[in-house]
């Protein structure tokens, strides 16, 4: 049985500094996997590394190399490339082996193991750190087969459970209910009011949808300015601030203002010279721009912080439900990728050929036996052992070959390019 | 046998596996259903018209005497009016509204009394033909309208309210459900507007008078206003969103009092339509 060894550190385990001080750029991971590729007695690696967490994953060859030995190597390694004491990090690691591991690296591509449950930008991440160590060469048969299952589990989790359908952070609550109340953002121009870190934030999500036009107000004015020119948007004077709404359809607010911002009647007499035109407008500051009662009035919605905090936290209890069923596909797709791993080694591939030989030479002969029926049973049962002899003779130079794969051969190779010569596996399951 | 009954009851048979789809589709959102449900709808449609073409060559004019032949033909105009919009704007959640209608339309129209009744020589010509699908199917529209004004009011009381609830995934966005009842109620009222001219033409061909205050024909009018009022304080006050969906709503309770209720409380010329 190869052995599959996982060594990681996430949010789960790791504060943010330390998370900080341990993430690899793409050029330490490339480093990384040169790392793994000649260390003496690791067959197959692959390194993943996010803001949030770090993952070497290896498989060594068999008998070659200790766990333990394997282990240290890579912590001295990762002390080494990123200048970082062994004893300041090695707390926060976790090593999962064969089963744990597997089970660990699918919860990671499907979005279970995530600091926001269900994002879905894990997969991409998880895909990219595959190619990369598809052309550092450090993958084989074993890496390439648990990463295509990996990569099944974490769609099948995606298309068959609500894990990823809710809005879970307060920007994206906020885009998704812009989203309920216009049909096309592409023609909608929205407002900032105030030009704060969280005011841009928001606005950067929203340019990711691409709005018509972005006006930018402050009460410095040279502020506005300078943030309309990083949007490529329009700097208007604070106090124009009420007939600009006239031309714009969301309104983002996060001035320190103690009062409102923005009335219900300065927003009653403009909705008349919009014809009724929907606003919506969001109001991340505290204390509160927009006046509340400005929901009350036709077409127009406000929501601020709280009101949005409440749809995600609604919207994480529903995630959590959702999380036992993606669990459950989890465990099946172990189970498979087990039922696979124990099939790749000798005896059972042996018994495999043995058995699928047999079986085609006993259907022809009793097909060909059956078409001629003057033959005495001892004739018939002398074409039977013929068969069976060369049927056996047939195999007997590859089975040689499985059984004496020597300890310098990559003997799951060997094995899976015999099974799919000989077609031994049950055609794998729809995910 | 009669063979034009056995077909309304398979189109029947066809609304309501619709209809059953369409609900499944509102809870799982899965796209296979709603096109099977559609296709259901089609041709449940189809069946339906052969039936109709059957029953006006037997009587030799639309069938539309009795009160059950009345709801039949509703139900295939809304059906084929729901089957355009949604080649349109493909607005699927509206089919829960739609079929479920029709489904009821086409029950009742099956389970009331066939009533044998002598063709009037009067109910013939290009006119009456033009007055009654365009009626129909005009009001099939306004029907319609009122669907994407239900599903305007029900996404907008979550947004509103700040709980997006069961519908806020379900439904699309409330600029799209509006412009949908717009749309909608801009044709409905077009057809409506054009079925009652030529309903005033065969009218005055038949009966010598444009206008005989026939309570039918008040009711008409005054829902023909309604509309007519919604779209001018549209275009010319901005009333969309809310106020807009509330009227199409409206509009559409009057409508249905006059394509029934008329019939059963006060009675006038139309009357032979849904005895």
């Amino acid at each position: 049985m190869p052995k599959i060894i996982l060594i990681g550190a996430s949010h789960k385990t790791a504060p943010v500094e330390l998370r900080e001080k341990l993430s690899f750029s793409q050029e330490q991971i490339e480093t990384a996997l040169q790392f793994l590729k000649q260390y003496p007695g690791i067959r197959e690696g692959l390194v993943f590394s996010t803001c949030n967490r770090l993952e070497f994953i290896y498989m060594p060859e068999s008998g070659a190399l200790e766990d333990k030995d394997g282990i240290d190597a890579v912590m001295r390694f990762i002390s080494e490339l990123k200048a970082l004491p062994v004893s300041e990090f090695k707390s926060a690691l976790y090593i999962h082996k064969g089963d744990d591991a597997v089970r660990h690296l699918f919860c990671v591509a499907a979005s279970l193991d995530s600091m926001v449950v269900g994002e879905p930008q894990i997969l991409g991440q998880v895909k990219k750190a595959y190619k990369t160590a598809v052309s550092a060469g450090t993958t084989g048969v074993l890496l390439n087969r648990l990463m295509h299952k990996a990569f099944s589990v974490a769609k099948r989790v995606r298309k068959q459970t609500g894990i990823g359908d809710n809005a879970v952070s307060i920007s994206y609550a906020a885009i998704e209910l812009a989203h309920k109340i216009f049909a096309d953002l592409a023609t909608k121009s929205v407002m900032l009011i105030g030009a704060g870190e969280m005011a841009e934030l928001a606005v950067e999500h929203l340019m990711a949808h691409q709005v018509k036009k972005i006006v930018v107000t402050n009460r410095t004015f040279k502020n506005a300015l300078e943030l309309a020119r990083k949007f490529n948007g329009q700097a208007v004077q604070y106090e124009e601030r009420e007939s600009a709404l006239a031309d714009v359809d969301i309104i983002i607010s996060s001035t320190g203002a103690t009062d409102y911002v923005l009335t219900r009647d300065q927003v009653k007499g403009i909705m008349k010279k919009r014809q009724n035109k929907t606003l919506f407008f969001i109001d991340i500051a505290v204390p509160r721009d927009i006046d509340p009662r400005i929901n009350k009035l036709s077409n127009a919605y406000v929501y601020d912080i709280d009101d949005l905090k409440n749809i995600v936290e609604t919207n994480i209890s529903q995630r959590e439900q959702e999380t036992i069923k993606a669990q459950r596909f989890v465990e099946e797709a172990l189970l498979a990728f087990r039922r696979w791993l124990d099939d790749l080694s000798v005896v059972p591939t042996i018994k495999a050929i043995n058995g699928k030989m047999t079986d085609i030479v006993n259907l022809e002969c009793e097909k060909t036996l059956a078409g001629l029926p003057h033959l005495s049973t001892a004739d018939a049962n002398a074409i039977r052992r013929m068969t069976r002899a060369i049927a056996s003779r047939a195999i007997h130079d590859p089975i040689l070959f499985l059984r004496n794969t020597g300890n310098h051969r990559d003997d799951s190779l060997y094995l899976n390019v015999a099974r799919q010569l000989f077609n031994l596996d049950i055609p794998d399951h729809n995910y | 046998m009669n063979i034009p009954f056995i077909l309304l009851q398979c189109a029947t048979f066809f609304y309501l596996i619709s209809t059953a789809g369409y609900f499944c589709y509102l809870f799982h959102q899965k796209n296979r259903i709603q096109q099977t449900a559609l296709g259901a709808v089609g041709i449940g449609a189809v069946v339906h018209l052969f039936a109709i073409v059957l029953q006006s060559a037997a009587l030799g004019g639309l069938p539309i005497y009795t009160l059950g032949q009345s709801l039949s033909m509703a139900g295939l105009s809304l059906a084929a009016m729901f089957i355009y919009t949604q080649y349109r704007f493909h607005l699927k959640i509206l089919g829960v509204y739609a079929t479920a209608m029709i489904s009821v339309l086409m029950l009742a129209a099956i389970l009331f009394p066939e009533v044998t009744q002598a063709p009037d020589k009067i109910y013939k010509g290009i006119f009456f033909f033009g007055h009654i699908i365009l009626i129909f199917t005009g009001e099939s529209m306004l029907a319609l309208a009122c669907g994407a004004g239900i599903l305007y009011l029900l996404q907008e009381q979550g947004i509103k309210g700040k709980s997006p609830g069961f519908f806020f995934k379900r439904l699309p966005s409330l600029d799209f459900l509006d412009a949908v009842s717009y749309t909608c109620i801009t044709t409905g009222f077009a057809l409506l507007t054009f079925g009652l001219v030529t309903g005033f033409i065969y009218a005055r061909s038949v009966w010598g008078s444009f206008w005989r205050w026939d309570v039918k024909e008040v009711f008409s009018l005054g829902a023909w206003l309604v509309y007519a009022a919604l779209l001018h304080l549209r275009l010319y006050s901005g009333w969309r969103g809310r106020n807009s969906a509330v009227m199409s709503v409206i509009g559409f309770i009057i409508l249905i009092f006059t394509f029934l209720g008329v019939n059963f409380f006060l009675g006038g010329h139309h009357q032979g339509f849904t005895q």
